[in-house]
Parts: structure tokens; C-alpha cells; sequence
């Protein structure tokens, strides 16, 4: 891959001469769709990211979003004021490493969570969560569960490591990730206003400092090469292009920072990440309005004979570049060094060009922000997409069920979260296997160390759901909304934020570029609705192959806020009365029933007021007399109740047809009640509630679907729910 | 009564064991390990984490960090040391304890809850409990096989250096219940002296009542005697 014709064109217009082959690099990289946006950024505009809770939106590392007191976490985000938020801040960010964990499942999926906690460390903040939502082709494929087992694996090793839990996330299957798999990595970190830094640099005469990971030639050409779709034999002409993770370094990386930051000798901070230095250093100086002068000579290298392009683009990991006053490096160094972290000071911040020398002669000299900001906008074709017909196979309740219960999508996870340290850091409150994880964010109340359990609970919920954006890239978008909103409600908290992934196959083919045009919209919409700013995101395009184009995906990673921690689990008591809120489903498309039998189906219809269904959700569950909350989603009902059941709790429920028992109608939950009309008056007009029947003090679901039923118990259903535990014993 | 929580490169309970130790009541400090233990050390706790990464083996490579010197010191005068997880692979490899923890027989890591058996109620670590309770804790670990010869194991049980077992919920310690496959469900023991514990399971995070279970906070205990 070299620059396409028209950029160098321009780029000559610019310069007034030839770029050198460093700046060629540079520009290849850092024009590429991954860094620039060139397919999406006119799509972006679709997005509200502001609100009074978001301190910095998109466009940096990560969002800086403040956290409502206590007292107001229950509060819906368009109620609140200012005086309603406190000095703690959380930061947020999503990223894929998508072409990467194909060609190296291990490696691509690691790196891809060091990425992204380093986003979370140059905003001044120390990683607290993280979720990982993952796509992969059919489970019964074995190269499927060779790409699974290893992302699974390098995530957790690397997650676990560095001492950031991994709470929460999605594993999805479709025919679409065949030959291009997602990873889809987020990060939640912990900061106030006093530690909060940004990535644009301050002042001219600042130093700039190289901290981390000695250079190499590892992840040579990265951003481009997730730039293009991925060829027939990508796993091994593109293995150069994957970098190697190295946890332990990250790990030391932290507490350096952390150690910087408590005595404030950073000014700014970009990470080394796509394009490597010549990325991270020019993207910094150029938000600040400055240049930069960089003796790539500086830079600590671990090979010997790097070239100047090289040093620049190389993307060996676990790296940050810091702006340090001239005063401060000495003591920025004893740090680096405390913590056997290579350091080097490779330059320093001046007004005017982005200029790097290499053995005395310059290599680049061009204005940043014009290598930042200058790459000119695609203009592509897109085709509306259409909504399939209605033909619903037809199938026996019992064969519908333990299919879809089964389900590779709808089976427990249990085998992945396992795999992740989800209790690290002494904050997970709510963990993996429910709606939504919630950790306990005590400085609200406080304090890190007040553990009277006032603080406010953040709830995290990621994910998107391939069967519902591949049957309607619009409504399936605006559902992937509404339903992560709906994991927070069904915990009691109501969206403070959300961040995307948005991932889509060659935007130069009209249909695909239509497909993603669409997720777009959707979830801009819906995200809007929610009152719920979108503060940040990723785009992945050429998500394409041999295999053809993934459906296109918005992972959607959502936080919300409850006062206390303390929220109804998603597994039976077995003492109150069970009732559906939210509107039945009306069809079945989008659904596990029609991608295990066939069949097509239009989506269903959403709620008419999805803020009324979320605010009241939440108040459902936040009911002294709500004994169990779960949200209904893959699956449908059927795998909402199953996974209810206890050893020693079930439930007897009735419903009409098998639509009310299948359909994926997002924005509803099931309540397990001691005071039915307590729900009613708490819900009001925003929603209906539909009778489903009782739990009971046995491990057994008994299900009747108009004139058929069937009953399960605890075993049987466990049985069936342990289809990806079973397939790697 | 300050407890040293040592932090390794790697180290990542270490804040964990101190929030812990504090709504406890105990003092307790980090320390990082080229620093040396303060003076007024009167405990030691090796927190979990990944000392140098695991890369050479777990908990090999802090063993010969030059404040495990310190740390064996301290122990033979009597001061309280607990190792937990990482720590008590640290633990192993620089024999405050006798055996081993090696790659759980899944050969995956694992993040879950499981029980445990008290065998001993006569430690610091253990005079909250009574012989027999059944206590749940969490584990987080890929190397918390327990590993030891036939002849030292033997040692052991004579010396009634078992703290704890891996068991059922209603205390039987059962194959099942052994969550890594560590020989004789073994989860905890004690070094040559009652004062020296090491264990795999997390007390730390079954110690703060905010969020969940608060089985974890008599071992931590043994720092407030």
C-alpha cells in the first residue's frame, strides 16, 4: 500500500515539493481511513455529544464525563444541573483491534486492551473497568472457536495482569464474521478535575518525553493495514503488521503514571497507538496549536539500524509520549526509571512545523495540522437497505426452545467471564452473567475508602446484536440503544454516557457504505431520545474479505448511574408474582428463533416513548418490594426466564403465541414482585405490564405458549445453556 | 501496628489489600520492594497480582527481590506475613512455606467464587472461624494448583499445616469442589510458624460489606491481634 494517487497530489500542492519517505508514511498512516475517518466522519456529525455532564467529549483519548452525586444518580440526565454533578470524574473510551485479532487472535485482542487503558491513562485517569465485546463466525466452525479461544485468552491474560477488571462485554456469532472477527475493547477510568489532563499540548520550549516500551520494528504500518480489507492470506503476510503485547510493562506504564499525575508533571499526554510516535506526537502538538522539533535519534530503540520512517511508524506498544516543563524532566526521569520504564527525552514543543531530524538531516518538516487534520473526505455512494418480507418457519415449542436456549448467542458465558479477573480492584458490586455490571464508585460519597455502600453505582453495559442490524441497519441500531439502556434500567440506573464502535465492510460498495449509514443514524437517534450523549468512538471499516462483508455493527458501550450499588439480581426469589414490562413483541424478525430455523421476519415495532420505558424500568427496580429484574433480549422471553431459574427457584408462566415467547422487542424486562400494583403506579402510562404468572420455591420453569407447555428444570436448562463451556472441555 | 502491603512490579491487589486492612482498622501502607520495609513494619502482607509478569514462573522472579530477605527475617522474629495469591506463589518460592502453586488443572485462568474448609481455629488468621466452618471466597488465579510430594505433604497434615481445603458448600472436599485440582483440596497453609500464611483465595475482596460477601475479613484479622 502506498499513497493513493490524488493525496500525493495534494500533499505536493501543500508541501511545494516532494514529501520524503518519512513524511510519505506519515501521511499514509495517518490518512488512512482508520486514523482520519475519511468514509465516516460526515456521518459522525449525526451524533449529540454534548451535555452538562460531559467535560470533554469526542476527539481526544477519551471522554471526560463527571459523575452525579449520590442524591442524584437516580435522577433522569435530562432532570439534573450542574449542582448536580460531583468532582469525580470518570473517562471513556471504546476501540477495535479487529484486523488484528484475526491475524493473531492472541496478540491483536491483548494489545487491543493495553490500546485502549492507555487512552484511559493520558486523560489523568486510573483504569477501573473494562468490557469486550466480541463477534465471530458460526460457533460450530472450528476456526470460529480458534479466533474465540484465542481473543478470550489474550484478553484475559493481558486484563488480568494489569489489574483492571473485565466486567462486562458481549459474544455474538454470525455467518458475517467468518473471515473478518471484531474486538471490540472499552475502558472506564477513575479521575477528578484537579488530575485530569488532556492530549493538547500547552506551550512552546515543553519537553517532549518518551516513556515505555523500548521502539522496534513490531506493528510496522498498522493504522494502513486496518485500512484495507483483508486479503486471502492475511494471516501470514500480515503478521508483521500485528504488535505483541507485554502486560507486565503496561502494568509499570500505570504506576508511573499514576506517580506522574500525584505529583503533577504532566502537562499533556497522547499514547503511542495507531502510527506510533509520528502519530501520537504530531496528533499532540497539533491540538494545541504548535509544532513540534523530534530527534528520532532519541528515541530508546530495541533493534539495531532503524530507519527514520521506521522509528516514526513503528507501533511497539506500551508507550506514552508526555509534555513535561524543562524543570520537570529530571524528576519525570527518576520516576521512569523507579519503575524500570525507558524514558528519553526526544524533543520539545515550538510554534510552527511538525519537524523530525534523523542523523542531523530532516526527515519531516510540514505543518500538523495538516497532517492531522488535512486528509479530504470520502464521498460515497449509499443504498437504502430494505426490510425483509414476513415467512416464519414453524416449529414446536419444545424444538423452538431448547434450540434457542441453546443457542451459542443466548448460552451462558459463564466460559468467558471466567477467564476474566471481574473482582480486581475491589469495586464490582454487580458482576458478569447479569444485565449489567455495577461498580461502586465510593469517591461520590466521600471518599475511595467509604464503604457505607452511599456512593454512586455505575452501571456498565456493552454490545450490539449482528441478527438485528443484519435484518434492519436502522431500527436493529436504534434496538442495540435502547436495549444497552435497558441493562442499566434493569439494575436501576439511568444513561450518563455512551461511547461506539462502529464496524462496517468496504464503504466503496454502495449497500455496505448504506447498511453502515444506517447504524449511524440509528443509534444517533436513539442515543439522542435517551437523552444519552454519545462522548466518543471508534470506526472500523473494510471489515471485508473473501467471506464477504460483516453485518454492519454498532457496539454500543453505555454507562448509567444509580444512588448505592445495591441493585435486584436476574435470577428468581421465588416468592412474588411475575409481570412483563414493556410493550409484547410483534414480530419475529431480527430474532435467534429465525437464525436457528430460517425464515425471515420485518423487525419489531420499538416503544413509542423509549425514555418513559428506560426512566420507568429503572423506578421498577428500584422498588423495595422488587424481589428479580432481568432484561428480555436474544432470545427473547423464552431465554430471559431460563436464565432465571435457580436450584431452588423457578416460575410458571403463560403467554399467548410464540412471538411473545421468541421476539427480541428491546426497551423490556421481566419483574418478580411482592406488590404488583406498586409496578403499575410506579410505570403509569409509559408502559404496559402484562401478567406472566409466579415463581415458585422450585428449581423448574413451567411455560405454557397458547395450547402447547413444556417445563425444564435447573439441570436440564443448564444443560442446554452450556453449549460454549461444553465445546472446550 | 503498621502493615507493610508490598508492591512488586506487577503487584495489582496491592490498593486492594490496603482498603481492606483500613476498614479494618489496621494501619497498613504500600511499600514498594526497592525501598525496603519500614522500621515500624509489624506486619507483611504479599498482595496478588503478576510480579514480573509470571514470565518466568509465577512468583519466582520477586522471591529474589532483596525484600524477601527482610521479609524471612521478620517472619523467623515472629511478625505476622500473609501471601495471597501471587503472594502466595512468593510465598512458596521463598520457602516461607513448603510446596507449590502451579497451572490450575484447567489449564485456564479462573475468576469465580468457591468455599472453603477451616482445618485450623487457632491461628491469627483463623480465630474468627471455628474448625470446620464453611467460608466463601474468591479466587482469581492460573497457577493456584497446589503441588507438593507425597512424603512433605504427609508433613504437613502431621503438622496440621493445612488452614484451609477447597469443599462443597456443606464442607465436604470433594473433587468437584477443587476448583485447580490442588493435591488434597489444599487452598491455605501455614509456614513453620503459625504467624507465616499463605493462600490462594482473595480475603481482600470478601471483606468489604458494600459490595457482597464479608466471609474474607477474619483472615485479614490476623494483622489486628
Amino acid at each position: 500500500m502506498s499513497l493513493p494517487e490524488s493525496d500525493l497530489d495534494l500533499i505536493t500542492a501543500e508541501l511545494g515539493r516532494e514529501p520524503t519517505p518519512a513524511e510519505s508514511v506519515l501521511f499514509e498512516n495517518l490518512w488512512s481511513e482508520h486514523c482520519a475517518y475519511r468514509s465516516s466522519r460526515p456521518l459522525l456529525s449525526a451524533f449529540e455529544s454534548e451535555g452538562t455532564q460531559v467535560v470533554i467529549g469526542p476527539g481526544d483519548d477519551a471522554a471526560v464525563v463527571a459523575v452525579p452525586l449520590p442524591d442524584s444518580s437516580s435522577t433522569a440526565v435530562d432532570k439534573r444541573t450542574g449542582d448536580d454533578y460531583s468532582e469525580t470524574y470518570i473517562t471513556f473510551g471504546i476501540e477495535s483491534h479487529n484486523h488484528p485479532s484475526y491475524v493473531d487472535p492472541y496478540d491483536g485482542a491483548a494489545t487491543g486492551v493495553g490500546g485502549i487503558v492507555r487512552d484511559t491513562m493520558s486523560m489523568g485517569a486510573y483504569p477501573i473497568a473494562l468490557t469486550d465485546s466480541l463477534y465471530f463466525g458460526p460457533f460450530d466452525r472450528e476456526h470460529s472457536q480458534y479466533l474465540f479461544d484465542g481473543v478470550v485468552e489474550g484478553i484475559s491474560n493481558y486484563g488480568n495482569s494489569i489489574g483492571v477488571p473485565t466486567v462486562g462485554g458481549s459474544v455474538e456469532f454470525h455467518e458475517g464474521y467468518i473471515g473478518n472477527p471484531l474486538v471490540n475493547v472499552a475502558c472506564v477510568g477513575l479521575t477528578n478535575g484537579e488530575r485530569m489532563i488532556t492530549a493538547e499540548a500547552q506551550a512552546a520550549g515543553n519537553k517532549l518525553v518518551l516513556i515505555g516500551n523500548a521502539t522496534g520494528r513490531d506493528g510496522l504500518g498498522g493504522a494502513s493495514f486496518a485500512s484495507e480489507d483483508l486479503s486471502e492470506d492475511a494471516e501470514t503476510e500480515d503478521r508483521p503488521a500485528v504488535q505483541v503485547g507485554d502486560p507486565y510493562t503496561e502494568k509499570l506504564l500505570i504506576e508511573a503514571n499514576e506517580q506522574l499525575l500525584d505529583e503533577s508533571l504532566v502537562e499533556s499526554a497522547r499514547d503511542l497507538g495507531a502510527a506510533g510516535l509520528g502519530g501520537a506526537s504530531s496528533e499532540l502538538v497539533a491540538k494545541g496549536g504548535f509544532g513540534a522539533k523530534i530527534d528520532l535519534n532519541r528515541v530508546h530503540q530495541r533493534e539495531p539500524n532503524m530507519k527514520a520512517l521506521e522509528i516514526l511508524l513503528a507501533e511497539s506498544q506500551e508507550r506514552m509520549c508526555y509534555e513535561v516543563t524543562p524543570e520537570n524532566v529530571d524528576r519525570v526521569k527518576t520516576i521512569a526509571e523507579r519503575f524500570d520504564l525507558g524514558c528519553s527525552v526526544i524533543g520539545e514543543v515550538q510554534d510552527g512545523n511538525y519537524v523530525c531530524t534523523f542523523d542531523g538531516e530532516v526527515v519531516v518538516d510540514v505543518a500538523p495540522v495538516f497532517l492531522a487534520d488535512g486528509a479530504p473526505m470520502n464521498d460515497l455512494d449509499a443504498t437504502e437497505p430494505q426490510q425483509p418480507e414476513t415467512d416464519i418457519p414453524d416449529r414446536s415449542l419444545a424444538e423452538a426452545f431448547e434450540a434457542v436456549v441453546s443457542a451459542p448467542n443466548t448460552a451462558s458465558k459463564a466460559w468467558v467471564y471466567r477467564q476474566y479477573d471481574h473482582e480486581v480492584g475491589t469495586r464490582t458490586a454487580m458482576k458478569p452473567g447479569d444485565d449489567a455490571a455495577i461498580i461502586a464508585l465510593r469517591e461520590t460519597a466521600g471518599g475511595e475508602d467509604d464503604i457505607s455502600g452511599a456512593g454512586t453505582g455505575l452501571a456498565i453495559s456493552a454490545g450490539a446484536v449482528p441478527n438485528w442490524t443484519a435484518t434492519a441497519p436502522f431500527a436493529g441500531a436504534q434496538a442495540v440503544a435502547l436495549e444497552n439502556a435497558t441493562n442499566l434500567a434493569s439494575k436501576g440506573a439511568l444513561p450518563l454516557a455512551a461511547v461506539d464502535c462502529l464496524n462496517g465492510g468496504n464503504p466503496e460498495k454502495p449497500d455496505v457504505y448504506g447498511g453502515f449509514k444506517a447504524i449511524v443514524d440509528g443509534l444517533a437517534t436513539m442515543c439522542e431520545t435517551l437523552s444519552t450523549p454519545v462522548v466518543g468512538g471508534n470506526v472500523s471499516l473494510y471489515n471485508d474479505s473473501v467471506s464477504g462483508p460483516i453485518p454492519p455493527t454498532p457496539t454500543l458501550a453505555m454507562v448509567g448511574t444509580r444512588s448505592g450499588y445495591n441493585a435486584p439480581p436476574a435470577s428468581f426469589a421465588g416468592e412474588g408474582e411475575l409481570l412483563l414490562l414493556g410493550e409484547p413483541a410483534d414480530s419475529l424478525g431480527g430474532s435467534e428463533y429465525l437464525a436457528q430455523f430460517g425464515g425471515t421476519d420485518r423487525f419489531p415495532t420499538l416503544p413509542s416513548d423509549p425514555s418513559g420505558v428506560i426512566e420507568s424500568i429503572a423506578a421498577v427496580a428500584n422498588l423495595e418490594t422488587t424481589l428479580a429484574t432481568h432484561d428480555v433480549s436474544n432470545g427473547g422471553l423464552a431465554v430471559t426466564l431460563a436464565e432465571m431459574v435457580t436450584e431452588t427457584t423457578g416460575a410458571t408462566v403463560t403467554v399467548d403465541s410464540q412471538i411473545d415467547c421468541f421476539g427480541e422487542t428491546p426497551g423490556r424486562v421481566v419483574v418478580e414482585t411482592t406488590d404488583p400494583e406498586a409496578v403499575k403506579t410506579a410505570v403509569g402510562e409509559t408502559l404496559s405490564v402484562t401478567q406472566l404468572g409466579a415463581a415458585t420455591n422450585e428449581g423448574l420453569l413451567s411455560l405454557t405458549v397458547g395450547d402447547e407447555e413444556v417445563s425444564y428444570d435447573h439441570d436440564a436448562i443448564g444443560a442446554l445453556r452450556r453449549t460454549i463451556t461444553a465445546a472446550f472441555e | 501496628m503498621t502493615v507493610a502491603v508490598v508492591q512488586f512490579g506487577g503487584s495489582n491487589c496491592d490498593r486492594d489489600a490496603v482498603r481492606a486492612l483500613t476498614y479494618l482498622g489496621v494501619d497498613a501502607e504500600r511499600v514498594w520492594h526497592e525501598d525496603g520495609l519500614p522500621e515500624e513494619t509489624t506486619g507483611i502482607m504479599l498482595p496478588g497480582g503478576f510480579s514480573y509478569g509470571d514470565y518466568l514462573r509465577a512468583g519466582a522472579m520477586a522471591a529474589q527481590s532483596p525484600i524477601m530477605d527482610e521479609v524471612r527475617s521478620k517472619a523467623e522474629n515472629g511478625t505476622p506475613v500473609l501471601g495471597v495469591c501471587n503472594g502466595a506463589q512468593i510465598g512458596c518460592e521463598s520457602k516461607l512455606t513448603d510446596g507449590a502453586f502451579t497451572t490450575n488443572k484447567s489449564a485456564r485462568f479462573q475468576c469465580e467464587h468457591v468455599y472453603l474448609r477451616v482445618e485450623r481455629a487457632d491461628t491469627p488468621w483463623t480465630n474468627a472461624y471455628d474448625v470446620g466452618d464453611v467460608i466463601e471466597i474468591p479466587i482469581a488465579h492460573g497457577e493456584g494448583r497446589f503441588e507438593i510430594t507425597e512424603k512433605r505433604y504427609d508433613q504437613l497434615e502431621a503438622n496440621n499445616q493445612v488452614l484451609f481445603r477447597y469443599c462443597d458448600k456443606d464442607g465436604n472436599s470433594t473433587d468437584d469442589a477443587n476448583p485447580n485440582g490442588s493435591t488434597g483440596n489444599v487452598a491455605g497453609i501455614l509456614g513453620t510458624s503459625e504467624t507465616v500464611a499463605v493462600l490462594m483465595p482473595h480475603p481482600e475482596r470478601a471483606t468489604l460489606p458494600d459490595i457482597g460477601g464479608t466471609d474474607g475479613e477474619g483472615i485479614l484479622h490476623g494483622f489486628a491481634e
